[in-house]
């Protein structure tokens, strides 16, 4: 309140407030075209019958009276309620493990633990196959039950949102104050009344944050129902039945609408909490390091590991298949299936381009996205403007990526449109990518800026030092972790994403990750894991550069964590 | 200092000479389809043999894909050309007025039922046909045997007890070869028999799938014994070394044909007409004969492996107004 009150009256009608306006706006400016305009004409496809005509809700109310897609909607929330309650419940363990125990080979969990983001939905869905399918090795464990459904659904989503939701628990865990612990220690308070009076309303922001995005992600889900769904239907797959089934434009516009819902009520609960959110790392804040204790560590080791097995487990698999010639018939071992036959002219070149996508997008959105998050936490006024921002910011991740290709369809490619141009090249790709997934890199931003106690700016203001500089010399380097797993985070979803970029690539912009399905649909299962495989290598290596160039930059820029 | 002097005005001529070349060489067709990836690049060969000025931009989807994609770009077309779509496809972007009418030099050689019925009318035809897709059963001979359930040999056959459990087949909903198959067994039956075919071959299903070639990869890979699926890939993967049989029910064979259309409003008529014209030649007859059966002009087709000779006799008669 006091730096409030402070900063505010450091506010000069300026130069940099017209710089500081400017650069919102330009913000603004990049998610109402690349989000709000284009999800406006969906809405307005919605309410059309199939010539163009306005018919108001006529659509919605044929929709509600046809129960085979009214169903969707308690099966969808079934599913994502499963996966939310186990990705969140052994991501907080894992997320606490790495944080605040002392367990042995942490590093070495991070870096497993964050390797399903590295692999396309696919890659889990073909294991799936070869582990609980009819002749899969573990069948028995389902004990009668069929891995084609909820099942299958709940294990195949739980394994790709899992590290989403480490790396936001993570970086809520990350930042805390030593100083409460040792109060809390001195008076005698036990340790579980400090985990509840300290520990989890210190993150509570994180974790609520978690849970909307784990929530949101399983029910917006395309990939993992449509492979292991088998004819268990959720509004995801209903828009694909609509839209690539039927050519029914205008109901794959109505089962959109009601998939957005989710979003309006993350951000009215995202509102809720942030106006109770206090910045919990203030500029006197003592980091707090874990001290050893051998059984909490040994279990929570066990835990983790036991986790990393089943991830273990299931790519090992994948990399099965890429290299048995004909599964489960003919057993030997070939390379045959990394040269693609099934490919109109082979699958190196989607490769290339997939790495041309993944390098634009994680260049450019974790600048923007960062920059942006930064100028809605930490400046004063424009208020609705900042508001408007952070609200379209929530937005993207309840728009599945299949809805948001086909709004820029039809947004990009009318007829008069001054952006036309855009249409069909390399630069629509990485803006649908970057829009596409500015969600979980805005609210990492966000956690990552909110533990930072606002006098830095304040300070900042009232040496009269502009903001700029503040940005680039203090916010940026202290939140660098965080700034480099948004950039990785990007990269390895511009690998991977299918159905978002499926209705927007052409001829010269072909994607290894579209490559995986038309291999799989045309039954080259065996290349298909090899293509996954091939795209979770090609993340891999710059997952493990980045944890090295995060190592360096650990020792030198970020010395003061360690501090005390 | 003569080289530097010299090098602006040396690579200004190169690309100019560059350009001038590329724009004599070739002009790009952007071409949609949903032919097997694994035939494109041959198909593109093939037409580049004949015609080495005109360079394909290849877009391929499935079925449903390609079709939304195009509906959806209605108001600005991307494509120049179709080529390799479902008719009935086709038909939808008909109606919308999508397609620039158009009658290749020699279609009057094309078996009349694979050509636009208006084209009998007198107009020129909005598409034309390539080949027949027929629909087929995969069943796996080795699951088959294990778990005790015998090979079909008519649709019938499939809602036998022994089958429960053990079928697979795409969803009508999002799947043409799905609606190929409801279609064609109202048409083989009448509409209240079908129904009740159907209602009767649900019991059976153990799940349904989202495309048409699924089921029958699934049977080759043992994941189910039986798969509702299409000949092509059928004979395909049996060549693959699937353990499979592809099944032509007796009662009758549902088929939907892949064919070609010029997008209206392309700006390269020309180059789009020189493709269309190559695409109903014997040639290219020929090229499409080494995947599918039955293809449109008459007296090109050989047997081809996996395939029943008398398969042209089998296949329902279907309308394609």
């Amino acid at each position: 309140m006091i730096a409030n009150a402070f900063s505010t009256s450091a506010t000069k009608p300026s130069l940099e407030s017209l710089i500081r306006l400017l650069a919102l706006l330009a913000g603004v400016a990049l998610l109402v075209v690349g989000l709000l305009f284009p999800l406006v004409a969906m809405l307005v496809k919605s309410l059309q019958d199939r010539a163009g005509d306005f018919i108001g809700l006529a659509n919605f109310a044929q929709y509600f009276q046809t129960p085979a897609l009214v169903n969707s909607i308690a099966n969808s929330l079934r599913v994502a309620l499963m996966t939310t309650v186990a990705v969140v419940g052994l991501a907080f363990v894992c997320a606490y493990g790495i944080t605040r125990t002392c367990m042995p080979g942490k590093r070495l969990f991070r870096m497993l633990a964050i390797l399903p983001i590295l692999a396309p939905s696919l890659l889990p869905a073909i294991s799936l196959v070869y582990l609980f399918g009819n002749q899969g090795f573990l069948r028995d464990v389902l004990a009668g039950h069929s891995i084609y459904g909820p099942i299958g659904i709940v294990i195949g989503m739980s394994f790709w949102i899992f590290p989403h939701a480490l790396m936001l628990l993570t970086t809520a865990l990350t930042n805390s104050d030593a100083r409460l612990y040792e109060a809390a220690e001195a008076l005698g308070i036990p340790k579980w009344r400090t985990f509840l009076t300290i520990t989890l309303p210190g993150v509570r922001y994180g974790l609520i944050s978690c849970l909307f995005v784990v929530f949101t992600l399983a029910i917006t889900d395309f990939g993992v129902p449509k492979i292991i769904g088998g004819q268990f239907s959720v509004l995801a797959t209903d828009v694909y039945r609509q839209v690539v089934g039927q050519q029914n434009f205008q109901m794959g516009a109505v089962v959109s609408v009601i998939l957005l819902l989710p979003a309006v009520l993350s951000f009215i609960v995202d509102r809720w909490i942030q106006r109770r959110q206090v910045a919990q790392l203030s500029a006197r804040a003592v980091p707090w390091q874990p001290t050893a204790n051998p059984l909490r560590d040994w279990i929570f080791a066990l835990l983790c590991y036991t986790v990393a097995g089943v991830i273990l487990l299931v790519i090992g698999t994948a990399v099965y298949a890429s290299l048995i010639q004909f599964w489960p018939y003919n057993l030997s071992f070939t390379l045959e299936h990394y040269t693609f036959q099934g490919m109109a002219d082979g699958g190196w070149g989607a490769w290339f381009n997939s790495l041309k996508l993944a390098f634009s997008v994680a260049l450019v959105g974790t600048l923007v996205i960062f920059f942006n998050a930064w100028l809605i936490e930490k400046s004063e006024g424009y208020r609705p403007l900042r508001q408007g921002l952070h609200f379209m910011a929530m937005l993207p991740m309840a728009v599945p990526g299949m809805v948001l290709g086909l709004a820029y369809i039809f947004f990009f490619n009318q007829a008069g449109n001054p952006l036309n141009w855009l249409y069909g090249t390399m630069a629509i790709l990485v803006l649908n990518t970057l829009v596409h997934f500015y969600t979980v890199c805005h609210l990492t931003s966000v956690t990552a800026l909110k533990q930072l106690d606002p006098e830095f700016e304040a300070v900042g203001a009232s040496l009269k030092v502009p903001f700029w500089i503040t940005f680039s010399r203090v916010t940026l380097p202290v939140s660098l972790p965080a700034v480099l797993d948004i950039s990785v985070y990007l990269f390895v979803n511009a690998m991977t994403t299918v159905s978002a970029v499926v209705f927007l690539y052409n001829s010269d912009t072909r994607l290894a990750s579209v490559a995986v399905l038309h291999l799989d649909e045309a039954g080259y299962f065996a290349s298909a894991a090899a293509m996954a495989v091939l795209i979770f290598l090609t993340s891999l290596v710059v997952k493990l550069l980045h944890a090295v160039l995060t190592h360096v930059l650990l020792n030198n820029a970020q010395r003061w964590r360690l501090a005390g | 200092m003569m080289p530097r002097r010299l090098l602006p005005s040396t690579l200004l001529a190169a690309v100019a000479a560059v350009a001038l070349a590329s724009n004599a060489q070739a002009t790009e067709l952007t071409v949609y389809t949903a032919v097997e990836s694994d035939d494109l690049q041959k198909y593109a060969e093939r037409f580049n043999a004949a015609h080495p000025d005109i360079e394909i931009n290849w877009v391929r989807d499935s079925t449903g894909v390609i079709t939304a994609r195009l509906l959806a770009e209605k108001d600005n077309p991307q494509a120049d050309v179709i080529w390799g779509l479902a008719a009935t496809s086709l038909r939808v972007l008909e109606e919308e007025g999508m397609l620039e009418r158009y009658a290749p030099v020699g279609v009057e050689n094309l078996d009349p039922k694979f050509v636009d019925a208006a084209y009998r009318d007198g107009e020129d035809p909005a598409w034309v046909g390539m080949d027949a897709w027929v629909a087929a059963i995969c069943y796996n001979t080795i699951e088959g045997e294990r778990q005790g359930v015998p090979m079909p040999s008519s649709w019938e056959d499939l809602t036998q007890p022994e089958f429960e459990g053990h079928v697979i087949m795409p969803n009508p909903n999002s799947s043409g070869t799905g609606y190929l198959d409801v279609a064609s067994w109202l048409q083989l039956w009448d509409e209240e028999q079908g129904w009740d075919y159907m209602d009767r071959l649900h019991n059976n299903i153990a799940r349904y799938t989202h495309s048409g070639s699924a089921p029958c990869s699934l049977a080759a890979t043992g994941e189910t014994v039986v798969g509702v699926s299409f000949a092509f890939r059928g004979a395909r993967l049996k060549s693959q070394g699937a353990p499979i049989e592809v099944v032509f029910p007796e009662e009758g064979l549902g088929w939907d044909m892949e064919a070609s259309a010029m997008v209206a409003g392309t700006d390269k008529q020309e180059a789009a007409q020189t493709l269309l014209d190559w695409s109903i030649s014997r040639e290219a007859n020929e090229l499409y004969n080494e995947g599918y059966a039955v293809v449109a002009y008459p007296g090109v087709a050989q047997p081809i492996e996996n395939y029943p000779t008398d398969i042209t006799e089998r296949m329902i008669d279907a309308d394609f107004k």
